[in-house]
């Protein structure tokens, strides 16, 4: 099953190397993986998207919790979360194409943010459905190049006060 | 006062207390050579390879339970340190490792003898760490020796580029060290220590598992203490020998693929499993699905990552063992009486009928060819009053000096469990002789591991460390031999060494003493002689070429599915005496001389 993995760790070089280096050398997955500095500037967030059984993901939480650079490891599966990724699409447009690839986007809210008279590259926010359904729409016109950011993910803040649940965090 | 990083490294390591380490030069660590040179408080031991400085690293820290520390130079000297870090990984060994570097402006340039240390040693260290600055050093340093020693300990690497050993900065030791991404559990959860304690009162046939957890935890006491008063049968992993005396009367011996056959007979049957620093690891479990299908488990452990890693388990308490079994023992003290012994009874009669039925066993000819359980087994009986360390290489002599030399106390037992690294006995051996010079340090090796590391006889003599290694020549690689004989039909595939070295020869050559043993008569004597005399020695004993290891569970086979002895046709070839791949070339002149 799929599991997102929200990590805290220090913002220090060859982080990145352990982390990858721990899914390789044990034979995890890595869905995607991406990483940017976090509100302290001494941090960074990794939201890591992977899959496994129970058994394996305790695994991951717990082998990235040994990490000495990681500082806090949630599984965010363990309760509800809202998830987001980022795309960057390329497309071709022939002049008569031109107005459709505009409706499409519309349709998506996707912002056209760069234009020339034979593409248009479209920015597209959302889930990962309403991606790949903008991108089988798009296909047609002919996609030239598409990048895509990974999944970022956060807890859902918990509209009264929760019943404490049981969490994967095992250090902070 | 300003210190160069050089004179900061000196005074780092006396600050954490080190004695002795163990080093091999290069350019990029002159530097510190230098400093390293001019002083007396720490004694530098030159190996002849940086595998060995490795080694007796670790030899060091398993004997004293202190961080071993090692220094080597960059590019080779670091990637042949790899496999002594790998070896630590695996088997828990706290160590700290200082490395050379190129200056830091020459870093990603592919500079002379340039490696990324920092790449290269991440999967085979606790951490690692590469300095930039010389006014970080001996905070590195200080966060260095603590992350190696505390928690599950394990290898630590630091890098030191040239410039940093050179520069200069204001030396100021930090008194302690605070990492908020490391901070390990020591006590065990009490609601978990309770549920534990029930378990154990009630089971009618438990099994304690130790690991060398017990022995870094220095939990030895808690666990006599535990067993006497449960009655429980204590099983040790190769990694725990030493860590119960091998001759309490609850002692099972070591459990697992050569383990004793009551051991894995009473792993197998029990109803509740109690793992103490152990981590079910492959050649202890054999079959997973079929692992004790009775029992429940409880784990006590200090790495959470140990806990159901490999098998499910009942009760985790993740905690430092020692501190975990004070608290257990204390629970259970308030509801255990005395009913245990009779609560057991039945358990330990079925224990001592599996015990009298395949007890471990050799045939010795008295004219014959020596048989290398023997050799152990004389060692054993002619050295156990002085208390000895003993180091051992990897494969069939590490299996019989498991079965046969039962070690009465902790930190006296040297062996590479997890990665199996050939060649580590020797080094290990002459680490622990050095951190205790008047001890009797034995190392019990084979023909095939031993060449893993001779060159380490120079380090031996000059340092002046006299340990006393016995090889157990059969002129294989004995353990592969056995593996090509049950499985590959008996073919030889590169596991023949034939007699090379002449082992008296090349101890000599190098300034030690070599010893031959060839009969079993004189064994013994030859034996004596080796431990009285004060410089390093190489005992060549000749054995019978091949005898095989037993018990035995073949790979991925269950644990009470045990081989017991060598299938019939093994044993017409065992008889017969000569190597199949060489018959008839009669180059076995020195082991039959």
């Amino acid at each position: 099953m799929e599991h997102i993995i929200s990590v805290t760790v220090e913002n220090k070089f060859n982080v990145l190397s352990r982390v990858a280096g721990l899914f390789s050398g044990r034979g995890f997955n890595i869905e995607s993986l991406s990483v940017a500095p976090s509100l302290d500037p001494s941090t960074s967030m990794m939201t890591i998207v992977t899959s496994g059984d129970d058994r394996i993901i305790e695994q991951i939480v717990k082998q990235l919790n040994k990490l000495i650079d990681v500082i806090k490891v949630v599984d965010l599966n363990e309760n509800e979360f809202v998830e987001r990724e980022t795309a960057l699409i390329k497309v071709h447009t022939k002049p008569e194409d031109r107005a459709e690839a505009l409706r499409i986007a519309d349709i998506f809210r996707a912002s056209i943010i760069d234009s020339t008279p034979g593409t248009y590259t479209i920015e597209i926010t959302g889930s990962i459905k309403k991606i790949e359904a903008i991108i089988n729409l798009l296909q047609p016109l002919g996609i030239k190049e598409l990048i895509r950011t990974g999944r970022v993910a956060i807890a859902r803040e918990p509209i009264r006060p929760a019943v404490a649940q049981p969490k994967r965090v095992v250090k902070e | 006062m300003k210190l160069t990083g050089a004179e900061i490294f000196l005074e780092s390591l006396k600050k954490e207390g080190v004695k002795t380490i163990f080093a091999l030069p290069g350019g990029v660590v002159l530097k510190i050579f230098d400093v390293l040179h001019q002083q007396k408080d720490i004694q530098v031991i030159l190996t002849r390879h940086e595998q060995g400085a490795g080694h007796m690293a670790e030899g060091y820290a398993k004997a004293t339970g202190k961080a071993g520390v090692a220094l080597v130079t960059s590019g080779p000297g670091m990637t042949n340190v790899i496999t002594a870090l790998a070896d630590a990984y695996m088997d828990s060994v706290p160590l700290v490792c200082f490395s050379g570097q190129v200056p830091t402006n020459l870093i990603g340039n592919d500079a002379f003898q340039e490696a990324d240390n920092i790449g290269l040693s991440r999967p085979c260290t606790k951490y690692n760490f590469l300095v930039k600055d010389v006014n970080d050093l001996a905070m590195t340093i200080k966060e260095a020796f603590y992350v190696a020693t505390t928690g599950r300990p394990g290898p630590v690497l630091v890098d030191i580029p040239k410039d940093v050993s050179m520069n200069k900065a204001e030396f100021k030791y930090p008194a302690s060290v605070s990492i908020r991404g490391y901070n390990p559990t020591y006590e065990g959860n009490k609601w978990q220590i309770k549920q534990a304690a029930e378990l154990i009162a009630k089971s009618r046939k438990p099994i304690l598992y130790i690991g060398g957890g017990v022995v870094f935890s220095g939990a030895s006491q808690e666990v006599i203490e535990l067993a006497e008063m449960c009655q429980l049968p204590v099983d040790m992993t190769l990694m725990a020998l030493g860590g119960f005396p091998g001759e309490h009367p609850l002692s099972m011996g070591m459990l697992g693929m050569h383990g004793t056959y009551w051991a894995n007979m009473a792993m197998h049957y029990s109803d509740l499993v109690i793992a103490v620093g152990a981590r079910f690891d492959d050649r202890v479990t054999g079959k997973v699905s079929e692992f004790c299908p009775h029992a429940k488990v409880i784990h006590i452990d200090i790495d959470p990552t140990s806990i159901r890693k490999n098998v499910n388990v009942d009760v985790p308490i993740v905690g430092d063992c020692k501190t975990v079994l004070r608290e257990l023992i204390q629970t259970l003290r308030a509801t255990v009486n005395g009913e245990q012994k009779a609560l057991r009874k039945p358990w330990w009669d079925q224990i001592n009928e599996w015990r009298q039925a395949h007890p471990l066993a050799y045939e010795q000819d008295p004219n014959g060819v020596i048989k290398p359980q023997h050799v152990i087994k004389r060692l054993y009986e002619l050295t156990k009053d002085r208390d000895p360390i003993v180091a051992t290489d990897v494969g069939q002599h590490q299996m019989w000096t498991a079965q046969y030399f039962k070690l009465a106390k902790p930190n006296r037992w040297l062996t590479s469990g997890g990665l199996g690294t050939m060649g580590f006995g020797f080094p290990a051996a002459m680490g622990a002789q050095a951190a205790f010079p008047d001890k009797l340090v034995l190392c019990i090796a084979g023909d095939g591991s031993v060449q893993m590391n001779t060159q380490e006889l120079a380090t031996a003599v000059v340092n002046k460390l006299p340990v006393k290694v016995i090889v157990i020549n059969n002129g294989f690689h004995g353990m592969v031999r056995q593996w090509q004989d049950l499985f590959y039909e008996s073919r030889y595939a590169s596991s023949y060494l034939d007699v090379y070295p002449d082992f008296v020869k090349l101890a000599e050559a190098y300034g030690a003493v070599g010893l031959r043993a060839t009969k079993v008569s004189e064994l013994d004597d030859v034996i004596r002689e080796a431990i009285a005399v004060n410089r390093p020695v190489f005992l060549d004993v000749p054995v019978h070429q091949y005898e095989n290891c037993y018990p035995m569970i073949p790979a991925g086979g269950s644990n009470h599915e045990m081989l017991l002895s060598d299938p019939p046709e093994l044993k017409e070839k065992q008889k017969a005496g000569a190597p199949a791949s060489v018959a008839g070339e009669d180059k076995d002149t020195i082991l039959t001389a």
